[in-house]
């Protein structure tokens, strides 16, 4: 299956239950007050949130007027552009031409860390890569086992220490074992915490530090994963990680199910990070690049074609 | 971050005021911002209409429109609703009236169930009972180990069977703690979306074997308008007899709690405040409420009225 092909079949169900809303409000309409409105609601219901819906219906409501639309059925066309045009171009992974790449992987409890760590290592290792995982998350029951389950089911090597100790010290061992081993790329794990918890996010930081201290550059992402049926303090958990450990990127999990992942958008709005991942399922092939337009389309297209 | 809805009210009204008297149709301004409030709260858009069109014949009925202090009133009205919404019966297990009682957990991936059911047996073991905990989850790596750790911590045996299906460990799990004496069955089920078939047909088969006294549902705190569609999807199967939210030790204003009532009818029993393995919570109205609203000083405000 092509990426775009396991992308739609993920989203499908959702797309599903939106089509058929957008189609029955939009059919035979005129462009009138009550068809936006309804429009607004839809965005709302995909967790966009008031204000940034708000936004949006204006712009594509500027953008039907400059167009010349007259009918609602056209409006979706619309709406994909003014949608993908405001979550910006596709963003790229950085990489660290000299030596390995180094990858912190944060985000609030159950979000979904850990398996994205599983899948993206799987990702990585199929393109060649060679990837070690850093077992960060020393807290949670559990979760050194966990990771190590993934890390078999890849076939990448996880770097681990006993539960309950101190986590920047698995990632220094981490960086360390990548430079003498020349791997490409090393994946910390981090246990999940609130964003409202200082002194954990105190401990994000310094986990940040040591990477900084241990190579030059690193960590070269910062990836906060999103659960996708996560409402309106998903902004406030960009916002807060991003100002404790500068997140390059979002992931958001989960899409699989009929939530619609809509809070990117405001995060995209007001904290300007790129999504760069979506998590589709449980398995090891459920992780696709973001891509602004696909995402937009399968939030607002009333049919399926493409 | 959010403005204070009584203030947004406050405003409101005393811009109508100097228009002269308050009409009916000035009222909806007000419901306007009440809309605001319990949107970026994550209340389901439907509830929220319902929610606003029930407060609105409240307040128009009464004398809000004379009142002095109408923002406060309104505010008043909204919070008794709020309130009155998600009451209801207390946080208790159904006991069954000959031990063992059964309790399933269920619920989306990492809501909290497995960290829930060790919760939920530390309670019953500081009150005497003997729990025992069933790790059913095949799916999640590491995750009858997770069970496990977090037994071992609270002193409560956990069943777990290699090689077995879910059902087949829920049900080997009973006959387990019939053998041993124990009273209260706690079982951890794996996260599933509401929409995986086979998934859900695996909980329904699971239901019929064990005939829990309890089937509680475990919603995250942070989740959004989806959740009306997983409370409704999980009911409607299975029949929920109630609700856990969990990390109500974030900041999320928690509006779920609200829809997920809504959604099924049944009461919130317990609240998760913390990864620690602690006693859960009883869960307070009053207190959702008010942080629903995003207010943490409703009542002295609302006294003032
Ligand atoms: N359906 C679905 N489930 C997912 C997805 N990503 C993760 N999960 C599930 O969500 C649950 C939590 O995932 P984890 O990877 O353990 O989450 P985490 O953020 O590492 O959790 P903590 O370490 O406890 O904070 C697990 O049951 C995963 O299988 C996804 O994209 N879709
Ligand atoms: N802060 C906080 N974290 C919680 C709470 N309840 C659970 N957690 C954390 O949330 C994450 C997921 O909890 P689990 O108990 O593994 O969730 P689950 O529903 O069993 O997950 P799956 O089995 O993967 O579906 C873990 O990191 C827990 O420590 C809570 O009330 N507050
Ligand atoms: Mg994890
Ligand atoms: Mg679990």
């Amino acid at each position: 299956m092509g990426l775009f092909d396991r992308f739609r079949k993920g989203l499908e169900k959702s797309r599903a239950a939106m089509a058929d809303r957008l189609l029955s409000v939009f059919r035979g309409r005129k462009l009138d007050d009550s068809v936006f409105d309804e429009m607004e609601e839809t965005l709302i219901l995909s967790d966009v949130g008031v204000d940034t819906a708000a936004e949006l219906v204006e712009a594509i409501r500027r953008e039907a007027r400059k167009r010349r639309i007259e009918r609602a059925e056209d409006l979706p066309d619309v709406m994909v552009d003014v949608m993908a045009d405001f979550l910006g171009s596709q963003s790229e992974m950085a990489e660290n031409p000299d030596g390995p790449t180094v990858v912190l992987v944060v985000g609030v409890n159950g979000a979904g860390k850990t398996t994205t760590i599983g899948k993206l290592a799987h990702a990585y290792k199929s393109q060649g890569k060679r990837v070690i995982l850093a077992a960060a998350d020393t807290f949670r029951a559990a979760a050194i086992e966990q990771l190590m389950v993934w890390g078999e089911r890849v076939g990448v090597d996880v770097v681990r220490h006993a539960q309950g100790s101190d986590p920047a010290a698995v990632v220094y061992d981490a960086i360390q074992a990548a430079k003498a081993r020349r791997c490409d790329l090393v994946i910390c794990d981090t246990a999940g915490r609130l964003q409202n918890k200082a002194h954990l996010m105190n401990e994000l930081a310094k986990i940040r530090k040591v990477a900084e201290r241990e190579l030059p550059g690193a960590p070269h992402e910062v990836l906060l994963v999103i659960d996708g049926t996560t409402g309106q303090n998903g902004l406030v958990q960009a916002r807060v990680f991003k100002e404790v450990v500068q997140v390059t990127g979002i992931v958001v999990t989960k899409l699989d199910g009929t939530a619609k992942g809509g809070i990117v958008f405001p995060i995209v709005r007001e904290e300007g990070i790129p999504v760069k991942w979506i998590g589709l399922g449980e398995g090891m092939d459920d992780l696709q690049p973001f891509d602004p337009r696909m995402f937009a389309e399968a939030i607002c297209r009333p049919e399926t074609r493409v | 971050m959010f403005e204070s809805l009584s203030n947004n009210l406050q405003a409101v009204f005393q811009r109508l005021r100097g228009r002269g008297r308050l009409t009916e149709a000035d009222v909806d301004e007000a419901m306007r911002e009440i809309r605001r409030a319990l949107l970026a709260a994550d209340v389901n858009v439907k509830v929220v209409r319902e929610f606003v069109d029930r407060v609105r014949a409240r307040a128009v009925g009464q004398d809000v429109l004379k009142s002095l202090t109408p923002g406060q009133q309104v505010v008043k009205i909204v919070y008794e609703e709020l309130t009155e919404l998600m009451g209801g019966s207390q946080a208790r297990i159904r006991m069954a009236p000959k031990p063992p009682t059964v309790v399933m957990l269920v619920g989306l991936q990492g809501a909290g169930k497995t960290t829930t059911a060790a919760k939920l047996a530390l309670a019953f073991r500081q009150q005497n009972h003997r729990p025992l905990l069933v790790a059913a989850d095949v799916y999640r790596p590491a995750a009858v180990d997770q069970l496990k750790v977090l037994g071992g911590q609270i002193d409560v045996p956990v069943f777990s069977l290699d090689g077995a299906s879910a059902v087949e460990i829920a049900e080997a799990g009973l006959r387990d703690a019939e053998r041993r004496g124990a009273d209260l069955v706690i079982v951890d089920t794996a996260g599933r979306l509401h929409i995986d078939e086979a998934l859900m047909a695996e909980l329904e088969s699971m239901k019929k074997v064990v005939e829990p006294q309890e089937i509680l549902l475990v919603v995250d705190a942070m989740t959004g308008q989806d959740a009306v569609h997983v409370a409704e999807t999980f009911h409607q199967r299975l029949e929920v007899t109630g609700v856990i939210l969990t990390k109500l030790d974030g900041d999320a204003r928690g509006g779920a709690a609200l829809t997920v009532r809504a959604a099924t009818g049944c009461p919130i029993k317990f609240v998760g405040m913390g990864e620690k393995i602690e006693p859960l919570e009883p869960f307070h109205p009053e207190r959702m409420a008010s942080r629903i609203l995003g207010m943490g000083d409703v009542l002295s405000l609302i006294e003032r009225a």
